[in-house]
């Protein structure tokens, strides 16, 4: 296969490269291809073509896109590979002549290369590659940006940061350990050592939120360091519990609360426009395929659109989209090979909802509702159903509708409300309308019914 | 078992949905078919021939579960009944239902029965005679609505079993059978 000496890369479900941690996606080019100069061997190997590149902070990724190809090449489909960019060694300037002008914008840069002729391990020797943008993106843009993440070099940064926290916290938390002393000497046992802790990592963080929400810029420089902040409180909430028996219930439950909170944070690398450019609603679409799973998965099955518009800006902080933007991503699934997919009921709602959602289940699930004894005499409403199902109850009430146009239920109008009861009709015969036949669940609404006149 | 005077109401008219129009297509025609059912077999066995559909009609709302039909419902049961030939509008602003729990055809049936029964044949009577005389008690025939009675009356004429005449007393006319 081409490019076979470049590090494979990893795809989500729905096509979208899944990014190392702190690895932020800065541009998107379409129809790109991969030319090394050199003899064949070797330059075949590296030699690649792709529907899309992405350029990250760490890497440049091919993805060679399924949506075009036939549906026969699904096993090879969604491949993708990468460059890392600490293997580039150097990157030359564009080329501007009358040509240029002409031809596809192409971008020379220096590749290191090991003595396997592989990318990415001990460089070797170097290796010349020839960009070659097909696609009409703003390919100066892209230059500039692949120059700057080049040079910033987040992937060294990391690798510091995290030999100097993991080394920090260790020294951290062994003094405070072993001494029980805090660092002005105060004694830190007891209640009042962990209230004392809890204060002092408040007030840290309250620095870094101060900070981080002084403006928009600060904060989207801030992000990163959010949303491990989030992550870090998370753990933190999570090992709570254990240790501090004495807490309650509602304790317990805010902090629940909390971590959900915590959850909900977290697209570091939302797809932008500016990011994305001309393939911004297929990234979009692909990037909200992956993360609806989650909430999906907690309000079983299906959840509706608006509920998940809200979910989906929130995760993404201050790069929002508006509801047209998550209309297009969400229609765009039909061309993707994506789990999830979008409903629209009969009633103008509309809803996301895993392939996999069945409706029978659904309908079954309703169906022991509205025997039971109580539902046969009352009837459900579709807050009554909202609690049984577990689902919003405008959800609820779309599932019962669709019960009803299905026969499984009946609707009851009156100064009480709108009311959902089983469907007796077919079950009553016109030529003797007094006939009641011993089984079924006429004979059964009878008794419940009448059980309860007796009552009165 | 509920009833309504001396009529026994089935089961299902204790079924909050049956006193709401349904929506779904099946649903609904199985609804109507069993009201239709309900209204004939209510107004037969209490001789009613006229609805009125802002006038209270006790089948119309049960106090038991406290729940009536809305006009609209009412007015859809009727025209059901209307278009089988059960029923008859009187106005056009469909406000007064006249019902036939015997087809016209029926009525002008009983009524050949009912003049051979009683040796009419080649002699003259009234209507009111037909609707209140002694002959007709104990028959469909006591009490009948005087408009259906006409009906039934006037499509016998057309087929020549009798003839209807100006009586000498302004509201009531004068019937000759054939025989």
């Amino acid at each position: 296969m081409a490019g076979a000496a470049l590090p494979k890369a990893e795809l989500t479900t729905s096509g979208r490269p899944i990014l190392f941690p702190n690895e932020i996606e800065c541009s998107l080019l379409s129809n790109v291809e991969l030319e090394p100069e050199g003899s064949p061997p070797l330059s075949s190997s590296i030699h690649l073509r792709s529907s899309f590149m992405i350029l990250t902070t760490h890497r440049l990724i091919f993805v060679s896109d399924s949506s075009s190809a036939a549906a026969s090449a699904a096993a090879t489909a969604n491949a993708a590979s990468y460059v890392p960019l600490a293997s580039v060694a150097h990157i030359f300037s564009l080329k501007k002549s009358i040509k240029s002008m002409f031809a596809s914008p192409r971008l020379k840069f220096q590749l290191s290369v090991g003595s396997d002729g592989r990318v990415g391990g001990p460089a070797a020797r170097s290796l010349v590659v020839t960009l070659v943008m097909r696609g009409k993106d703003d390919v100066e843009a892209f230059v500039d940006k692949f120059r700057q993440n080049w040079g910033a070099r987040a992937w060294e940064r990391e690798k510091e940061s995290e030999s100097a926290s993991s080394g920090s916290s260790s020294i951290v938390e062994s003094s405070a350990s072993s001494s029980g002393y805090d660092s002005r000497g105060m004694r830190m046992v007891g209640v009042a050592g962990i209230l004392r802790r809890e204060q002092e990592m408040w007030e840290s963080t309250d620095k870094s939120l101060q900070d981080a929400f002084q403006d928009l810029n600060a904060l989207m420089s801030k992000a990163k360091e959010m949303v491990m902040l989030a992550e870090r409180m998370r753990s933190k909430l999570l090992s709570a519990p254990s240790q501090a028996g004495s807490s309650n219930d509602e304790e317990l439950g805010s902090k629940e609360e909390m971590q959900e909170w915590l959850l909900s944070v977290g697209i570091v690398s939302p797809v932008t426009k500016e990011s994305a450019g001309a393939l911004y609603h297929q990234q979009l679409s692909r990037q909200l395929a992956d993360f609806v799973k989650i909430p999906l998965e907690r309000s079983g099955g299906m959840i509706n659109l608006i509920d998940m518009y809200c979910l989906f800006n929130r995760a993404r902080g201050t790069e929002l989209i508006s509801p047209e933007d998550l209309l297009r991503a969400c229609s765009l699934w039909e061309k993707f090979d994506v789990p999830v997919m979008l409903r629209k009921f009969d009633s103008g709602v509309m809803v996301i909802q895993n392939k996999s959602h069945s409706d029978e289940e659904v309908f079954a699930r309703i169906k022991s509702l509205i025997t039971r004894p109580d539902a046969l005499q009352m009837g459900v409403s579709a807050g009554d159903a909202a609690m049984t199902l577990g689902i919003a109850p405008a959800m609820a009430k779309e599932h019962l509708l669709t019960a009803e146009s299905r026969g499984l239920l009946c609707r009851d109008v009156s100064p009480d409300g709108f009311r959902f009861y089983i469907n007796l009709f077919p079950e009553i015969p016109t030529d003797d309308i007094y006939l009641v036949k011993d089984q079924g669940i006429y004979a059964t609404w009878i008794k419940c019914a009448s059980s309860t006149s007796r009552l009165e | 078992m509920q009833t309504l005077g001396n009529f026994k109401l089935p089961p299902f008219f204790n079924y909050p949905p049956y006193f709401t129009l349904q929506p779904v297509r099946d649903t609904r025609e199985k609804q109507v078919q069993l009201w239709k059912e309900l209204i004939l077999d209510f107004c037969k066995t209490q001789k009613i021939f006229l609805i009125g559909l802002e006038e209270d009609f006790p089948l119309f709302s049960n106090p038991a579960i406290e729940r009536s039909l809305t006009h609209e419902a009412r007015e859809a049961f009727l025209a059901a009944l209307v278009s089988e030939g059960r029923a008859e509008w009187l106005d056009k602003g469909h406000r007064k239902c006249l019902i036939l729990w015997h087809r016209i055809q029926d009525w002008a049936d009983i009524i050949i029965n009912f003049v051979k029964d009683n040796g009419l044949e080649d002699s003259v009577t009234t209507v009111e005679e037909i609707r209140t005389g002694p002959e007709s008690r104990g028959t469909d025939l006591q009490g009948v609505d005087r408009v259906i009675l006409m009906r039934a009356l006037k499509l016998l004429e057309h087929k020549g079993k009798l003839v209807i005449f100006k009586g000498t007393s302004a509201d009531d006319e004068g019937i000759k059978f054939s025989s």
